[in-house]
């Protein structure tokens, strides 16, 4: 890296308190805004347990969902902040490549369903998704990386996030045309749809199937990455990518082993969320994409056990949000603004804490 | 921060033998064939004739992929001899021929369609040409490498036969293709109904009529590339002052023609020119955040939003309404609703920079739309039924109330936004804006106000697209929330990038090429997201100045040119002193 070059990727996110150095009407609407966020989640929290609509089963039942839902979430921020932690570019195309896969996934499921096979055989004809989902979502997100990040590779611009916003769009609309633009049912097989009571409450299977499989993936993903040769390689060049070259790592195949490994994490939680959700069409991977992202970047951007965190606290806050916030202040249906509160947080956390909830200082530094 | 492409990147590029370009061309034309089979585009396209009876857009669309397998090969200058080029042209058609031929191959076997709803039956017998299937995959096999081989004969001829050829292939297809547009302006007046006879039929272009046009367009190429050299010795003995004159008068004619034009083209053409009048509107309000601050903002469709809603909200004769104003006290207030939203847009991202910017930006878009389509919001902004029955815009006793009067409203608006777009540029402000587009630390540095400046692109940047709103809500009359999605921001983004970021031309150009060509070419329409994807990732890739660049970024390119020949020139001394 040149010196030039070097220091625009230094100064690109300047830290919150840098820039402006007297009290202005922006710090003045800024501080009103998180008075006014902070507002609406205390007084909500307080008329709602005021009100006493929810019992302790349904708070439980909002939590283990959401829980359910941040492992996929988590799995897809992976990704992200791999992703972002060596190339430092956001993978705007990544809800998509999940998308793909899960998409694919959907005929051998309905193929599977239709067979008897999914309800004969559920472990083996869920690995059979996963690896298929996985195929595709690598294939996508390595085509994606050759035509869209390579060439921009050396190039501090927004030039790759401007590609990343086409190629999502690209393939979006490929697989409308593909696959045709009608929303398809997941298959739900039986063994799914039962319920494990556990001390006075009840979790459903499918949430158990999706959040082991996710921390599953999870703890595969961290022992790679901190264990494997490959791994350690990762690790070196998210640090400093000359300084890796210089050690004789070859930069390319590692870039390229994130990639694949990104979208194998993408490729389960494609298919899981499809699983929770049981639906699928060209554009389903737009909101799990963006809240992923908000997941990753809560989480600190580029921090691994921070995107998982940062996607589970996503799944939680956007499961219990909108009754515990919302409906204690008389918003009529809380549940259309469920991703109202994921968007919220996305900006929130770009505005107030671009660095992520836990501040670390790695991730700091990359900010 | 800028947009700046560097040309060299430090990616060795591994030197392919010639024959193995052939392999990698054959197999990407193949793979491009396939691609356009699966998606469907081949299959739509085909349903479109070009020459009546003789030629449909879909194989035009077939035969230009594996034309194109031997101008790759052939534009390369791979090979030593012409007969080694044309060889390689026709050897990467047949491969890609070959590959695209699987589709149909597997097809005969086996129903596809269960899975790919466009491999349908329609397709398969127009890959195998309705004959039956090794017959019809060796027939597309051998007119790949006809084509593959006539591509590369097409690069090795000579450039004065090559351009009118290529010119009249083109004009002869543009005649075929706009065949809606152009037949019922030529049948329309009896002075033309002849000429329409000669070329047309009820249907589409004749093969005669390609022939004249194709002739009549490859004579006048070969005219013009004669007799150039002599046309600009001529034009050159004009005395500079009177060069301009005409040339402006040229201009100004060209201008009023084009304005005349959509009272005869009737109000389809007129729809079409008023919505992409709507995307120049929007492109020039982007433009200024975007292509002069540096501004990545994907949540623009807030804006335009907000002016439609509040226009709607003080027209309408809907419960929701507020008050029942005409449109031309509506507007100013609507387009004020507008810039007051982009401020409080623009607070709290002022401190984000670059990628994260656009993700924030497209977030607060998604909860503006989040809000409007909710109940909650519903007793204000009425829900997922959105606004109804907006009055159309009256002046005196003329009531706009057909697109090619509201083309005229737009128009009047888009110019006026342009003159502003273009003195804003020039002005202390603009300046100021591409100061922290460069350099956000350095401009800050420089004592620039960065609140103020940023707040002004994204308040002004407003305007513009709460005008276009404003316009939209009583074109359409109805207002719902859904006509707001994030792909409108994407939209606007796409065109401003294919235009050209930060030239005023560009973006209007970008909006034709665009917004006005899906819609005029109904099959594309299903397509044109991912055509705006894939000419996104092009123009990045291939031309990140845009087709249109502004004039301060073609002298910067030529600046950087020079500059890279300079420094070229110094390796070569050095090499030689060395």
């Amino acid at each position: 890296m040149t010196a030039i070059e070097k220091s625009v990727t230094k100064v690109r996110f300047p830290s919150v308190r840098g820039s402006w150095h007297s009290f202005t009407y922006v710090d003045a609407v800024l501080w009103m805004l998180r008075i006014g966020v902070l507002a609406v989640v205390i007084l909500g929290t307080i008329g709602t347990l005021l009100k006493g609509t929810y019992g302790i089963t349904q708070w439980f039942a909002f939590f283990t969902f959401g829980l359910t839902i941040g492992g996929v979430y988590a799995l897809i921020a992976l990704g992200y902040t791999m992703v972002y932690g060596i190339l430092r570019l956001i993978n705007f195309a990544h809800g998509d490549i999940t998308m793909t896969g899960a998409f694919s996934a959907f005929f051998l499921a309905r193929s599977f369903d239709r067979s008897g096979f999914l309800d004969s055989h559920p472990a083996l004809s869920m690995v059979c998704l996963m690896l298929l989902s996985m195929a595709v979502c690598t294939a996508t997100a390595l085509i994606v990386e050759r035509i869209c990040y390579r060439p921009f590779r050396h190039v501090a611009s927004l030039a790759p996030l401007i590609c990343a916003i086409g190629a999502s769009f690209a393939i979006q609309h490929t697989f409308r045309g593909m696959f045709g633009n009608n929303v398809r049912s997941y298959p739900d097989p039986e063994w799914m749809k039962g319920f494990i009571e556990f001390a006075g409450f009840s979790i459903a299977v499918s949430q158990i199937v999706v959040l082991g499989t996710a921390l599953a993936a999870m703890l595969f993903l961290y022992l790679i990455v901190q264990k494997t040769k490959m791994g350690t390689a990762m690790r070196a060049v998210s640090e400093d990518r000359d300084a890796a070259a210089l050690m004789g790592i070859d930069s390319n195949k590692v870039i390229i082993f994130t990639f694949v490994l990104g979208a194998c994490m993408a490729g389960i939680g494609g298919v899981l969320y499809c699983f929770v959700y049981k639906q699928i069409y060209f554009f389903s991977g737009f909101l799990p994409g963006i809240k992923a992202f908000s997941a990753a970047v809560l989480g600190g951007i580029g921090n691994i056990p921070g995107a998982m965190v940062g996607g589970f606290f996503l799944g939680v806050v956007e499961s219990i949000g909108p009754p515990l916030f919302l409906d204690g202040i008389g918003i009529p249906a809380p549940y259309q603004l469920r991703d109202l509160i994921a968007f919220t947080m996305l900006v929130l956390v770009l505005v107030f804490r671009p660095q992520g909830l836990f501040g670390e200082a790695l991730s700091r530094k990359r900010a | 921060m800028s947009f700046d492409v560097v040309a060299s990147s430090r990616i060795e590029e591994r030197r392919a033998t010639p024959w193995g370009f052939v392999l990698q061309t054959g197999a990407q034309i193949g793979l491009l064939g396939v691609f356009l089979t699966v998606v469907g585009i081949l299959g739509m396209f085909n349903k479109r004739p070009v020459i009546v009876g003789y030629l449909t857009l879909g194989y035009a669309a077939l035969g230009l992929t594996f034309l194109l397998a031997g101008i790759l090969i052939a534009r390369r200058r791979l090979f030593p001899t012409t007969a080694q080029t044309l060889l390689a042209g026709a050897a990467a058609g047949a491969l890609g021929g070959a590959i695209t031929s699987l589709l149909p191959t597997v097809m005969s076997f086996t129903s596809l369609r269960s899975v790919f709803v466009s491999l349908d039956n329609l397709i398969y017998k127009m890959l195998t040409f309705g004959l039956s299937a090794p017959v019809g995959i060796a027939a597309l096999i051998a007119l790949a490498t006809a084509l593959g081989f006539l591509g590369a004969l097409f690069m090795e001829l000579p450039d004065r036969i090559r351009r009118p050829l290529a010119g009249g292939l083109t004009a002869a297809t543009l005649a075929g293709l706009f065949q809606e547009l152009i037949r019922p302006i030529l049948a329309n007046s009896k002075t033309s109904k002849p000429i329409h006879d000669l070329l047309y039929t009820w249907t589409g272009l004749t093969l005669r009529g390609a022939i004249i046009i194709f002739l009549l367009a490859a004579a006048g190429m070969f005219l013009w590339l004669v007799n150039r050299d002599r046309v600009t010795a001529y034009s050159n003995q004009i005395p500079p002052q009177r060069r301009q004159r005409i040339r402006w008068t040229f201009f100004a004619a060209a201008l009023l023609l084009a304005t005349l034009f959509p009272l005869y083209a009737g109000h389809f053409i007129g729809q079409v020119l008023l919505t992409v009048g709507l995307f120049t509107l929007m492109g020039m309000g982007l433009n200024l955040e975007v292509g002069i601050a540096g501004l990545l903002d994907l949540g623009f469709v807030a804006f335009y939003a907000v002016g439609a809603y509040a226009t709607g909200l003080l027209m309408a004769d809907s419960p929701f309404a507020l008050a029942h104003l005409s449109f031309w006290e509506a507007m100013p207030i609507a387009v004020f609703c507008s810039v007051i939203m982009g401020i409080i847009f623009g607070i709290p991202v002022l401190k984000v920079r670059g990628d994260y910017l656009a993700v924030a930006t497209m977030g607060l878009g998604e909860i503006v739309r989040v809000i409007v389509l909710s109940d909650a919001a519903a007793p204000l902004l009425g829900g997922a039924k959105g606004v109804l029955q907006i009055p159309r815009p009256v002046i005196g006793d003329l009531h706009l109330n057909n697109p090619v009067s509201l083309f005229y409203l737009t128009l009047l608006a888009s110019l006026i936004a342009a003159y502003a777009a273009w003195r804003l540029e020039e002005s202390r402000l603009g300046r100021a804006w591409k100061a922290i587009r460069d350099d956000e630390d350095v401009a800050q540095a420089l004592g620039i106000n960065l609140i103020r400046v940023k707040l002004l692109a994204y308040g002004l940047g407003a305007a513009f697209a709460g005008l276009a709103g404003s316009i939209f809500a009583v074109m359409l009359g109805t207002i719902y929330p859904h006509s707001f999605q994030l792909i409108i921001s994407i939209n606007i983004l796409a065109l401003i990038i294919v235009g050209g970021m930060g030239s005023l031309p560009g973006v209007a150009l970008g909006a034709i090429v665009l917004i006005g060509l899906p819609e005029m070419l109904r099959e594309f329409g299903e397509f044109r997201y991912l055509f705006y994807g894939v000419a996104i990732v092009a123009v990045m890739r291939l031309k990140p100045e845009g087709l249109w660049p502004s004039a301060a970024k073609r002298r910067e390119m030529t600046i950087d040119a020079e500059t890279l020949a300079v420094q070229k020139g110094a390796e070569l001394t050095e090499e030689k002193t060395a």
